[in-house]
């Protein structure tokens, strides 16, 4: 195995090398699609996201300009060494240009590390960790959706100011929790509030009881669930069995999808406040791309903000690509080209990419409805407040990224 | 103190899915010989059916309690009909591998029209709300399941150790073709267990479906923690099976109180500890 791994290597270094001497002109693209296909997180991006991929491909009508855009998945099952693994691959072997997607903190920052060492592009989508485009930002990334601290400062923030000053924390045991832990006790201790206590639990747990029992002995009065996809929805379905809400406490879900509140059901899951920068259902265009997409995918749910994310980082990216001419093949000056032409798509209307490679738009602060107020399937948020994009994501001012000192 | 008291009751609620499912695997090895990896995408089903109940027929909980594990178990029937059955007399890896595989693709369907997030099951009306014990919370559903798969439990245990089906049942085990010469169909004795295996493990889907999303892969995650029970109890060992089911589950409820980051490995490095010590499991005997 060692051997064949060294023979890839090496031969995609040779195979590289050669890449580079490629004409402007050249109008050939493939995008890898890294995420989740079958695990924990495969509802939240998984194969909707490589829809979404293809449906950004189609809606730019390119290949009838002469373009050859190809889109390949893959697995990386939650592991970051698979992940790390494949991207090295496709870089190496199969020639592609561009990553996107890669859902699962540990694994989207050791794949920035490989993005950046192969000069591609990377455009992450599913993860949540604010250190992607701060301590650990680099020239050939853009993260679009959302991250740990957009989420903190507007589901934590609002939390604190309705009188949540002390706080307990659920945290998923890996880079993703420890990062929404760290951001969210920020935004709890300067608004003058306490963490009283926290637990972290493995990822992919199914029985919450114990934290659940810890976090209710605690008397916080916010318990903060620092962790994602299945753990967040049977943490919240256990709390309710364990009268936690009902005894006073307040659940912040830190980082909630819509396939989890389809999971939880309304029942379970109204009332909860959360925060994300996409709903179908916020405008014409978000709900024009979420019937479509809709219709194409195979169970028939409806598009999360990672996949609404991998739309238009794809559609952002290939318009960029398409304005210079043809495809470079060097990742550094694509992201430098996709950071100094405005975004425009019709998921998170316009913005632009930050020179720490973050995307900003707004943020949205959601409630989960009570069924009496759905009017069908899907219909599951109202809308409480909009963050505008410079006080959703973190100030230049406070960022550690080394690209902005210059 | 008092919050160890908790810990040690939400402990043996885990415990009886762990009791629950590991005698079903115990009674498939100790009867069939066969390592039956597909344990865990049974007890999917199990829950997926009652789901189906609600949702399609409107047929609530407490019939899901009784259909679910016929339907499943009828699934099962056919599964050793037309393909375990010709393992039988091989090594058992091959039908580890063979269940393990229909496992994938029991898994990969219902992922595939499902998605992964899961579906939600209420809990009975009747088995809403929870009383207060003094030191903890606890939900009327989780005690009810403690004493359901307890009763269960039993009543398997006893109907294979103490009754004259039962003592067929283990003769054909020990010597098949001496129990046929006593006009015994053998076959069907075997696709029965088999069964019965297969709906237990359905009937703690049933169980857990209030508790747990009702999703493709609960199963994939529970079944190799399920394992090492049977690893530990003993295999083949119906009542070893049953005890070490319901202790390991205090054990791993400890574990997540006094060091939550180990509480997915602990059941694992018992088993180590056990397999060093007592190759055979705690209640096992050598060959």
């Amino acid at each position: 195995m060692k051997k064949l791994i060294t023979a890839l290597v090496l031969g995609g270094a040779v195979c590289f090398a050669g890449g580079g001497t490629a004409s402007a002109q050249d109008k050939t693209v493939k995008i890898g699609v890294l995420n989740d296909q079958s695990g924990l997180y495969a509802d939240i991006g998984g194969p909707g996201s490589v829809l979404a991929a293809q449906m950004a491909v189609e809606d730019t009508g390119f290949k009838a300009k002469g373009w050859t855009i190809d889109v390949i998945a893959g697995d990386h099952q939650n592991k970051p060494d698979v992940g790390a693994n494949i991207a090295r691959q496709w870089f190496d072997v199969d020639k592609v240009d561009i990553i996107v997607d890669v859902p699962n903190s540990g694994v989207g920052l050791a794949v920035n590390n490989v993005v950046k060492e192969k000069n591609g592009v990377y455009i992450n989508s599913g993860a949540a960790t604010s250190d992607l485009t701060n301590a650990q930002c680099s020239p050939n990334t853009v993260h679009w959706t959302y991250d740990t601290y957009a989420l903190a400062h507007t589901t934590g923030g609002a939390l604190v100011k309705a009188g949540g000053d002390t706080w307990f924390f659920l945290t998923a045991d890996y880079a993703f929790g420890a990062a929404l832990e760290r951001d969210t006790t920020a935004v709890v201790t300067a608004a003058g509030g306490k963490v009283v206590g926290g637990v972290k639990h493995p990822i992919n747990t199914s029985d919450f009881s114990s934290f659940l029992l810890q976090a209710q002995a605690s008397k916080a009065k916010v318990i903060g669930l620092a962790n994602a996809g299945g753990d967040t929805s049977n943490s919240i379905k256990q709390a309710a069995e364990f009268g936690i809400v009902a005894g006073g406490q307040k659940l912040a879900a830190l980082l909630l999808f819509i396939t989890d509140v389809n999971a939880l059901g309304l029942n379970v899951a109204q009332g909860l406040n959360f925060t994300e920068t996409f709903y179908w259902d916020l405008n014409e265009g978000t709900r024009a791309f979420a019937k479509r997409f809709q219709e194409r995918m195979r169970n028939k749910a409806m598009p999360t903000m990672d996949q609404a994310g991998v739309y238009a980082g794809v559609l952002h990216y290939l318009k960029v690509l398409d304005a210079m001419g043809g495809n470079p093949h060097d990742g550094a000056k694509v992201v430098a080209a996709m950071k100094a032409t405005p975004t425009d798509d019709p998921l998170f209307g316009k913005g632009e990419i930050r020179g720490d490679g973050r995307k900003m738009h707004p943020a949205y602060l959601f409630e989960v409805k009570k069924p009496s107020e759905s009017k069908g399937p899907w219909d599951y948020y109202k809308l409480i407040a909009t963050v505008p994009a410079d006080q959703a994501f973190t100030p230049l001012a406070d960022s550690k990224c080394p690209l902005l000192k210059k | 103190m008092q919050a160890l008291y908790a810990q040690l009751l939400v402990g043996l609620i885990n415990g009886s899915f762990y009791a629950l499912l590991s005698l079903g695997l115990a009674v498939i090895f100790g009867m069939l010989n066969i390592i039956n990896f597909a344990h865990g995408a049974l007890y999917m089903m199990g829950a997926f059916v009652a789901y189906f109940l609600l949702e399609y027929a409107g047929i609530g909980y407490w019939w899901a309690l009784l259909l679910a594990p016929l339907a499943v178990g009828a699934f099962g029937m056919i599964l050793e009909r037309t393909m375990l059955q010709w393992l039988s007399g091989l090594d058992h890896l091959y039908g580890l591998l063979l269940t393990f595989g229909m496992a994938l693709v029991i898994q990969g369907l219902f992922q595939n029209y499902f998605g992964s997030s899961g579906l939600p099951y209420a809990i009975p009306d009747q088995l809403r709300g929870g009383v207060n014990l003094g030191f903890m919370f606890l939900p009327i559903y989780r005690g009810w399941v403690v004493i359901f798969s307890l009763v269960i439990c039993l009543l398997t245990w006893y109907l294979i150790e103490r009754t004259r089906l039962g003592a067929y049942l283990r003769a054909a085990t020990e010597n098949p073709t001496l129990v046929r010469a006593f006009g015994i169909n053998v076959p069907r004795m075997i696709t029965l267990t088999y069964g019965l295996g297969v709906g237990l493990a359905a009937l703690a889907g049933v169980l857990s479906a209030p508790i747990n999303q009702v999703r493709p892969l609960m199963g994939a995650d529970l079944i190799i923690v399920v394992f090492a029970v049977v690893v530990i109890g003993g295999m083949g060992s119906i009542m070893g099976s049953i005890i070490t089911g319901f202790a390991l589950g205090i054990v791993e409820g400890l574990t997540k109180y006094f060091y939550p980051e180990a509480s997915n490995t602990v059941v694992f490095v018992l088993m180590v500890l056990v397999l060093l010590v007592k190759p055979t499991g705690l209640t096992g005997r050598a060959n």
